[in-house]
């Protein structure tokens, strides 16, 4: 710790090139660090879609439809527990623009089988007992500054016309990581107008949510569920809900692998921002090396003042980008719609990665300078011009 | 008088490609306790590399070179470091101090290798500084410094260790008149008062008055032993 201050003021040498070497580490942590947050909110999605829960829709596609009366006969199946439904509803509210999942739900089993929508006791009797209310996430409560009592009108398209709904319970999501956004009514509803208005559509649900009783069962109790209905009209594929969201991110792989590879490319960029400034030093500083090393600097001290001074760089420009990376994040979270990334924020993972990244860099940074100051002996550093 | 370093049959070769440059033919040199050595000669004679290889700074190509009866040729590079930082003060004729650092910090520099505290430090730092004359400028910068006082800090720093023997590579080759006038009292001063050993390398013959011996090279030989 004698050398600290050494180490500071060398690093503080070139005040402008030292601190435009810190911009770029910093501006480099940020493109990192947002990066990484954007793959770690894909990852959390795929995380807290539950292994206790099956999901059991429409072999051919999950936009084609399953009879309610498949509900029973899933009941029915061994290891089964609670069995809920949805449909997705779409429409829009007030704007195209602000889109944000709305399903129509079976009320009884809905928030049984989501235990991660909390909604208070007095909210979910009255949410059960009136036909056309509703229950929306605190997030979509907040954004559009909507309380309990409220009409919602939805303008329907996959269920044509206009649809006033009650809001009855404000959900709050139980973890960081669970949808604050949602909006889901009775199905029952929804049902009884489309059979007045199109026959041959009422009694289709979206899909299944299946509740198991032990999750190690899943594969079996899926393959049981699937051969009731083999040969029927309407076969079903199920799976638990974290192979389903696995599934549906597949389409993104690409994407995602380029964004990775992406990152540790601005890691390496950081590398030969630091490693040039070093250099430069070290090279600037040849004479003086072979000042300290006459002094009785041994190689371990010079390599200390030298790694020190690359860390120092590297880890100021890191904690810049780091402090600058959460209002970055916060406002990249207001500015993607809610239900693209239902949970965005920077995780402490990615501000440690970010950090040892930085600390590895600096070391490497160092390296060929050091071996160079290193490797020349005293009477060359003497002679030395440049 | 007691010798303190002892040169014997010393050669340094330098190899560039295929030729050879002979910079130091079979010198031998006896330097005692106390002694104040002038080196002179031409330029490109041999007296850096003779008083770099004295130093413990540069390998010899063959001979030995004692210092208080060990032979320092044998030493590995951390060792020879070691002994430089106990041993050995230098004095190079550009002052060589870091321009970052104060001129305190610049003495302090060799007592950072040391145990010493940091309250130690500051007193050794002090009264080395105050026998340059520079007490009132120890938080000065080189850059805000004349050549002449420059020059103190560098001596300053060379004894703040409190070593036997001091070495000056043309110390007053860079100053005017006056000024190299005062750094060579302040070597006389050193190597009377403090009993320093000094061996001084000079273009100059006023400096080399000062010295109790001045040696000559010519083309890497010892010409004359005054
Ligand atoms: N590292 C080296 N590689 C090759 N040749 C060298 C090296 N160091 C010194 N020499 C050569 O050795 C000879 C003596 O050099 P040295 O620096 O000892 O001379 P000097 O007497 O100190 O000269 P000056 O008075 O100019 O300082 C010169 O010819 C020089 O070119
Ligand atoms: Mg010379």
């Amino acid at each position: 710790m004698k050398f600290f201050k050494i180490i500071l003021k060398n690093a503080f040498r070139h005040k402008l090139r030292t601190l435009l070497t810190m911009t770029g580490i910093a501006i480099a942590i940020i493109a990192f660090g947002l990066l990484r947050t954007v793959l770690t909110s894909w990852d959390a999605q795929v995380e807290v879609s539950s292994l206790n829960r099956l999901i059991t829709r429409q072999a051919v596609s999950f936009i084609f439809p399953l009879p309610y009366a498949y509900k029973n006969k899933i009941e029915a199946v061994e290891g089964v527990g609670t069995v809920t439904f949805s449909a997705w509803f779409q429409g829009v509210y007030k704007d195209k623009d602000h889109f944000f999942p709305r399903l129509a739900i079976d009320p009884e089993t809905y928030f049984d089988v989501y235990p991660e929508f909390q909604l208070t006791p007095e909210e979910f009797e009255t949410f059960k007992k009136e036909r056309n209310s509703c229950v929306i996430g605190r997030d979509i409560a907040n954004q559009y500054n909507i309380k309990l009592g409220d009409i919602m009108s939805i303008e329907g398209d996959i269920y044509p016309g206009q649809w006033d709904f009650v809001v009855r319970g404000i959900y709050q999501p139980r973890d960081k990581s669970t949808d604050g956004t949602g909006m889901v009514f009775h199905w029952n509803y929804i049902n009884e107008r489309v059979k007045e208005q199109y026959p041959d559509r009422a009694g289709y649900v979206g899909w299944y949510t299946v509740a198991l009783k032990d999750p190690d069962r899943a594969a079996e109790v899926s393959e049981k569920i699937d051969n009731l209905f083999k040969n029927s009209p309407a076969e079903t594929k199920t799976e638990t809900e974290r192979a389903f969201s696995q599934n549906f991110m597949a389409a993104f792989s690409a994407i995602l692998t380029a964004m990775d590879v992406m990152s540790f490319v601005i890691v390496g960029i950081i590398m030969l921002v630091v490693a040039n400034t070093m250099i430069m030093s070290a090279r600037e500083r040849t004479k003086e090396y072979s000042v300290l090393k006459t002094i009785g600097f041994s190689a371990k001290q010079l390599s200390l003042l030298i790694i020190g001074e690359s860390v120092l760089i590297s880890f100021l420009g890191c904690v810049i980008g780091v402090l600058m990376l959460f209002p970055v994040v916060g406002g990249f979270e207001q500015s993607i719609p809610k239900n693209v990334f239902p949970v965005f924020y920077l995780a402490t993972r990615t501000v440690v990665i970010s950090v040892i990244a930085v600390m590895l860099v600096g070391v490497a940074a160092s390296i060929f300078p050091l071996m160079k100051a290193l490797k020349t002996s005293i009477v060359d550093g003497f002679r030395y011009s440049g | 008088m007691k010798p303190i370093i002892e040169v014997q049959n010393l050669n340094k070769v330098y190899k560039k490609s295929e030729n050879e440059i002979k910079v130091l033919n079979n010198i031998n040199i006896t330097v005692g306790e106390g002694e104040f050595l002038a080196l002179m000669g031409p330029s490109g004679s041999g007296k850096t590399t003779l008083l770099n290889l004295i130093a413990g700074i540069d390998k010899p190509t063959s001979g030995n070179i004692e210092v208080k009866g060990v032979d320092i040729t044998t030493f590995g590079e951390s060792a020879l470091a070691k002994w430089r930082s106990s041993n050995i003060g230098f004095v190079f004729q550009f002052y060589n101090l870091i321009p970052v650092l104060t001129a305190f910090e610049n003495v302090e520099l060799p007592l950072l290798l040391t145990k010493l505290n940091r309250a130690q430090r500051v007193k050794h730092v002090e009264s080395a500084l105050k026998v340059v004359g520079l007490g009132d400028r120890m938080s000065h910068y080189p850059k805000q410094l004349s050549g002449g006082q420059e020059q103190r800090v560098a001596i300053a720093r060379a004894v703040v260790t409190d070593p036997l023997i001091i070495v000056a590579d043309e110390p007053t080759g860079d100053l005017d008149r006056n000024s190299a006038t005062e750094i060579l009292t302040l070597l006389e001063r050193l190597n009377k008062e403090f009993k320093k050993t000094i061996i001084m390398v000079t273009h100059d013959p006023h400096a080399a008055e000062r010295a109790s011996r001045v040696l000559h090279l010519e083309k890497g030989d010892l010409v004359d032993n005054l």
